[in-house]
């Protein structure tokens, strides 16, 4: 599986990187080298293997319905790089 | 059932109707965070730094969250997944400070179910349920305090939701609106959310397109979203269906898209099309591991249970005597049906459905009080038909003693002993103040014996108001016609 510019134009656009163009052939030829890496992994018969969920086999661990949390708008917005009427402040977003 | 059927010049036309409507999870807390769910609250109150996205903030789940889910499922007729897995959903929008919602994607908590809805002709429908999953929902932007920014609160942010996806098997307006005052039922019977699409703790988004009639093609459809009310979803089907009839007669195509539905226009117009808006980019959540359930705990969840309103419908009708619109309605509102059971103890519950369907409810709708507000109890309201049964007052009368009850709160049994109210039903009494009509009113004697006989109601009428409505009506007209007879 080998990937083009416009596809790693692609994931940069949804990713919300900019690439600048002299950029994108040496971004192109890396994400291939990874891609190559792992294709490498077909080469192993997994048939009789289980589909692995997680890499870790904990058990999900759930917490009681209490609130203990909130309250803390000053350190909430401390790193907002605009807050108004303790609101963040963005630019205009408008569907 | 009525057929929905669009006709123009050119040919007849059937709509195809899908819904996902996003439900907020009654929860102290959020799904994922610790932090409050308070509706209405000031802002950014409400966050926690999970909530938040700050850098090494991991999720943990409500249990409360999933039990909901359960319940809500069984509540759907649907079949609860024992496995079920969280994925993370990739889009960047201010309102979301992690730029990606946890939501389930190829494993969802809830199955396939179904629901029946009841249409106006008396008839019922089986919808079929898709699936059920949760996820955590967005914070809210404003856009109207500022000319140049967007203000955005995080309080709503990571409450937890079910997004329920019918199949679709809508095929009019009335089916989606029925379906969504059932649905919205349901939810309150159970108590996992509060239904109020005014609020948003209910939001629709309609998936429409049309087929000529005699076809079982699925032509694109277009999306509207976040449509507020069941009105505004019945509109937004015809209008949206329009469209497409329009464009397919005139040759065009429809594309895939989303939509904005417009109440003040009753028209949708194109969202913005934002570029590669569709490639979420699903993947495992890392953070949660799968959700297992046991078969144990779902067990526990079923026998929590309550009766829902298609089997108290069923049971007012079988054992109760109600009529199927009678105890639809009663039904559709878990304390209606709760207040009417209590009224109905002991009394006869037809004539108590009788009066909460019409004094009753009148009185509480030029109140504006919500039932459990209601002045007249459920056990004075029993009380009341009872006082009618055995005939210790008359009809009319029982409507000034509710009109008391309505004022005072009293107990009708008190308001009739103090106000002297008892019908009478003594012949001899009744008999006294029909001798004293006939007496005064020779003329009307004469004339109704020379035919005209429809004048006994007029007699009968004097009588009763000479007794201030006490004299019980079937004997007046019992004994004023013997005695004009005779």
């Amino acid at each position: 599986m080998a990937i083009d510019n416009l596809t790693v134009k692609r994931i940069a656009f949804l990713s919300r990187l900019k690439i600048e163009d002299e950029k994108i052939e040496a971004t192109k030829e890396e994400f291939n080298k990874i891609l190559n890496w792992i294709e490498e992994l077909n080469e192993i018969d997994t048939n009789s293997v289980e589909p692995l969920i997680s890499v870790n086999d904990a058990t999900l661990r759930m917490r009681e319905d209490v609130v203990t949390s909130g309250n803390c708008l000053k350190d909430i917005l401390k790193n907002a790089p605009s807050a108004e009427y303790d609101y963040f402040a963005v630019p205009k977003v408008v569907e | 059932m009525a057929e929905y059927i669009i006709e123009t010049t050119k040919g007849k036309w059937e709509v195809v109707v899908g819904l996902e409507i996003h439900c907020q999870i009654i929860s102290k807390s959020k799904i994922f965070s610790s932090a409050s769910t308070e509706f209405g609250d000031d802002p950014n109150v409400n966050v926690s730094f999970v909530d938040a996205g700050m850098p090494g903030m991991l999720p943990t789940l409500n249990k409360e969250c999933v039990h909901q889910a359960v319940k809500t499922g069984l509540g759907l007729n649907a079949k609860i997944n024992k496995y079920s897995e969280f994925s993370r959903k990739n889009y960047f929008y201010a309102d979301m400070p992690t730029d990606y919602q946890i939501t389930q994607f190829r494993y969802p908590i809830v199955g396939e179910g179904e629901i029946f809805v009841d249409l106006s002709d008396g008839s019922t429908k089986k919808i079929g349920i898709e699936r059920m999953h949760i996820e955590q929902d967005a914070g809210k932007s404003i856009h109207d305090l500022n000319p140049t920014k967007s203000y955005i609160d995080l309080n709503r942010a990571g409450v937890g939701l079910m997004e329920i996806v019918t199949k679709p098997d809508f095929r009019s307006p009335e089916e989606a609106g029925a379906f969504l005052r059932k649905l919205r039922s349901i939810l309150r019977y159970l108590g996992t959310c509060d239904g109020n699409m005014d609020e948003g703790s209910m939001r629709c988004d309609v998936n429409v397109s049309v087929r000529p009639v005699g076809s079982d093609e699925l032509r694109t459809r277009c999306e509207m979203k976040n449509v507020n009310s069941v009105k505004f979803v019945m509109q937004a089907i015809e209008s949206e269906a329009k469209r497409h009839i329009e464009v397919y007669e005139n040759g065009g195509t429809i594309e895939q898209e989303t939509r904005q539905f417009d109440p003040t226009t009753g028209q949708s117009k194109v969202m913005r099309k934002k570029e590669f808006a569709h490639d979420y980019r699903y993947f495992p959540e890392p953070d949660l591991p799968p959700l297992v359930l046991t078969d144990e705990y779902i067990e526990a969840v079923k026998a929590e249970m309550i009766e829902l309103p298609d089997a108290k419908k069923q049971r007012f009708i079988e054992t109760m005597g109600l009529t199927p619109y009678d105890a639809m309605v009663l039904c559709e509102n878990k304390e209606n049906a709760e207040f009417f059971e209590k009224a109905a103890a002991g009394h006869d519950a037809k004539k108590v459905a009788n009066w909460m369907m019409s004094d009753f409810f009148a009185m509480l709708n030029k109140k504006r009080l919500d039932i459990t507000q209601s002045p007249v109890s459920a056990e004075n309201l029993g009380r009341l038909v009872e006082l009618i049964s055995t005939e210790v007052i008359s009809g009319k009368i029982a409507k000034d003693v509710f009109e008391i009850m309505s004022e005072t709160g009293e107990n009708p049994e008190k308001i009739v002993e103090e106000k002297g109210l008892k019908q009478v039903t003594d012949t001899g009494a009744i008999e006294t103040i029909i001798d004293t009509v006939i007496a005064s009113n020779p003329d009307n004697v004469t004339a109704y014996k020379n035919g005209k006989t429809n004048l006994a109601g007029w007699f009968v009428g004097q009588v009763i108001k000479m007794s201030q409505g006490k004299a019980n009506p079937a004997i007046v007209n019992k004994l004023v016609r013997e005695k004009l007879d005779k």
